[in-house]
């Protein structure tokens, strides 16, 4: 029995969320006490995965430079089913969301998503989730000899524990891939709403497209990501990707700022799971305030270019 | 060309969500069930299909006759002919070992899945189906193009786009973008009263054995009151952020 931990990487280096699921992964290794290695593809830096108690890192190289769900599926199911691998622990990006059910499916486990605390039981490993998009949470337990579980983002944690890391090289199965790339369009240089610590994210009351400089400039002292409200992608003032909430994407970062969104059920669903809310909207009875922890009653008009200079003057102070 | 589209069946986004039993059965008393919103896009997107190239449409649900209100909504929407495989929806691997067996003897050009269903949010129905066919999978789904024998699926990756290309059959997990909420039909009187007419199988279960188990919920712990801080004392909130909330 062992742990396989599956960290992502992009241009070469490990993605931040490696952190926090190799800091789960150990975690988890001991409290079962069991060995545990971590798996990642082309990751120039891998062996920093010793900061977070990794000391064996397997690296291979020779599949896809691009991600392609199939093929790593087919890599991470090889390598596991010659080294006695029970549990994979994986994240929550989009990718890793790609990859876990399929994986699961190859090896006849049991798979957990969202999950973000260490099991509370370990027979049958039983592990607590977000359900009902993060409206509650659930006690899942696993039944299967193998299985996987995908930790929630920002949920668990990062821990430092530095030791010392090999990396070994490892060639993977070839598998032939059934999807080909096309195209692939990304944003550089921003923050993502996956990957972000802090989201400041813009609803109807900024009252159109020509105001999202406000809620970008407070971004960019925060590096946090832009989102925003359902209706305002509807509207077109955003593209659909920013918008959150229970029909859109989910949010779990450590700092959520919403400014002129009113708080409908739908897009609380979606964000409740952030540590810190803060909300800036001009209507103290907005219900948003009741799931807030930190709250502003005022025009965002003014506040918000406000908050952005003080800001400013703060980061350039720390 | 034959689209199957997986439908599932959750609480309407506005439930308020309880527990029984003590903490062990999900309370669906004075719950609205609704078809999952992103199984819905799907659904809009098949029968878009239908008028343009003349494909059929099918649905099916792992299920119980609780959920057949849901599935006859699908057919005044449009679908042809729905499917419920007669058996409780126990966890994501059961459901796609049904829904594998299903299409094993019964094969689709193209089958398209939700996303995720908004009560579990496991996202894995879809990709586990596609593993047991072995066949082609793209989840986050936002456009999709088929021609003849291939089709190309654009999936939602964090910050940005991905276009995929892969050949027919293959599964689709798709969400809002794939349509829009302005394309989406309400049942008329007329679909309503032809879904009464249209075939509706009802098809024994394979009886697959469930992976994961749910064995306890619980409700989020009360949020403390907000603190306010006034308008025009917004370093107040910097510290906050700084010292008590430590985010900054
Ligand atoms: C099936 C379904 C699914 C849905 N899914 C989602 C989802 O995933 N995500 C989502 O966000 N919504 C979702 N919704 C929509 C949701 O119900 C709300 O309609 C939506 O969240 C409201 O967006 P909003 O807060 O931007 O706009 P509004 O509700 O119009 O709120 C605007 C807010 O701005 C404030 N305001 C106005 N002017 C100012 C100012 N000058 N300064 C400061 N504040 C100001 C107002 O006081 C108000 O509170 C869904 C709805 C349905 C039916
Ligand atoms: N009981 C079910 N019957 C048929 N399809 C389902 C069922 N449960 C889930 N699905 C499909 O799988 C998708 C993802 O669901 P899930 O894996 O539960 O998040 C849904 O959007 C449906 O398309």
């Amino acid at each position: 029995m062992s742990v396989l931990i599956i960290v992502e990487s992009e241009n070469k280096l490990l993605k931040r969320n490696a952190a926090e699921v190799a800091s789960y992964g150990v975690a988890f290794a001991e409290k079962l006490n069991i060995s545990c290695a971590a798996l990642a593809f082309h990751a120039t830096n891998a062996n920093e995965l010793g900061q977070y108690g990794v000391a064996k890192v397997i690296h291979v190289s020779n599949v896809s430079t691009h991600f392609d769900a199939n093929a790593y599926a087919n890599a991470i199911h090889g390598f596991a089913s010659q080294n006695n691998v029970t549990h994979i622990i994986m994240g929550s990006s989009a990718d890793a969301k790609f990859i876990a059910p399929l994986l699961a499916a190859k090896l006849n486990a049991g798979y957990a998503p969202n999950v973000i605390a260490l099991p509370d039981e370990l027979s049958p490993i039983t592990v607590k989730r977000t359900a009902f998009t993060n409206k509650a949470f659930v006690h899942t337990q696993l039944l299967t000899a193998c299985t996987v579980i995908g930790v929630g983002n920002n949920a668990f944690g990062v821990i430092e524990n530095p030791v010392t890391c090999t990396v070994k090289e490892v060639d993977a199965e070839n598998s032939d891939s059934n999807l080909e790339q096309v195209a692939i369009e990304k944003t550089t240089g921003k923050a993502t709403i996956a990957d972000a610590d802090v989201v400041v994210s813009g609803g109807r009351g900024l009252k159109g497209p020509e105001n999202w400089h406000l809620i970008e400039e407070l971004a960019e002292v925060l590096d946090a990501a832009t989102a925003c409200s359902k209706p305002v992608s509807d509207m077109g003032w955003r593209s659909h990707d920013e918008h959150v909430g229970q029909t859109g994407k989910p949010v779990s970062t450590n700092l959520y700022i919403a400014i002129g969104i009113s708080g409908a059920i739908q897009h609380l669903a979606g964000v409740n799971s952030s540590k810190v809310k803060v909300v800036i909207n001009n209507d103290p009875d907005a219900p948003f305030f009741k799931a807030a922890d930190y709250g502003v009653v005022g025009d965002a008009f003014e506040v918000v270019p406000k908050l952005t200079q003080k800001l400013k003057a703060f980061k350039a102070l720390a | 060309m034959n689209i199957l589209v997986c439908i599932s069946h959750v609480p309407d986004t506005t439930s308020k969500i309880n527990f029984i039993e003590a903490n062990t059965v999900f309370e669906s008393r004075d719950v609205q069930y609704v078809i999952n919103p992103n199984d819905e896009f799907g659904l809009t997107r098949a029968i878009w299909f239908k008028e343009k190239l003349g494909a059929q449409v099918h649905i099916i649900h792992v299920g119980t006759p609780k959920s057949d209100p849901t599935l006859r909504k699908c057919l005044a929407i449009g679908a042809d002919k729905a499917f419920r495989i007669n058996t409780p929806a126990l966890d994501g691997v059961s459901v796609a070992q049904e829904l594998a067996a299903f299409v094993k003897s019964n094969p689709y050009d193209l089958i398209i899945a939700g996303r995720e269903s908004i009560d579990y949010n496991g996202a894995m129905v879809p990709g586990m189906l596609a593993a047991l066919l072995d066949i082609p999978f793209v989840p986050n789904c936002v456009g999709l193009d088929i021609d003849g024998t291939t089709a190309v699926a654009e999936r939602e990756i964090d910050g940005g786009r991905e276009k995929l290309k892969g050949s027919l059959p293959m599964v689709i997990g798709c969400q809002k973008g794939l349509v829009e909420e302005s394309d989406l039909r309400i049942p008329n009187m007329r679909g309503i009263m032809q879904a009464r007419q249209k075939p509706f199988e009802i098809v024994p279960p394979q009886e697959a054995i469930a992976a994961t188990q749910d064995v306890k919920f619980e409700k989020p712990a009360e949020k403390a009151e907000v603190k306010l801080v006034p308008a025009e004392d917004l370093d107040q909130l910097i510290d906050l952020l700084h010292k008590e909330a430590n985010v900054l």
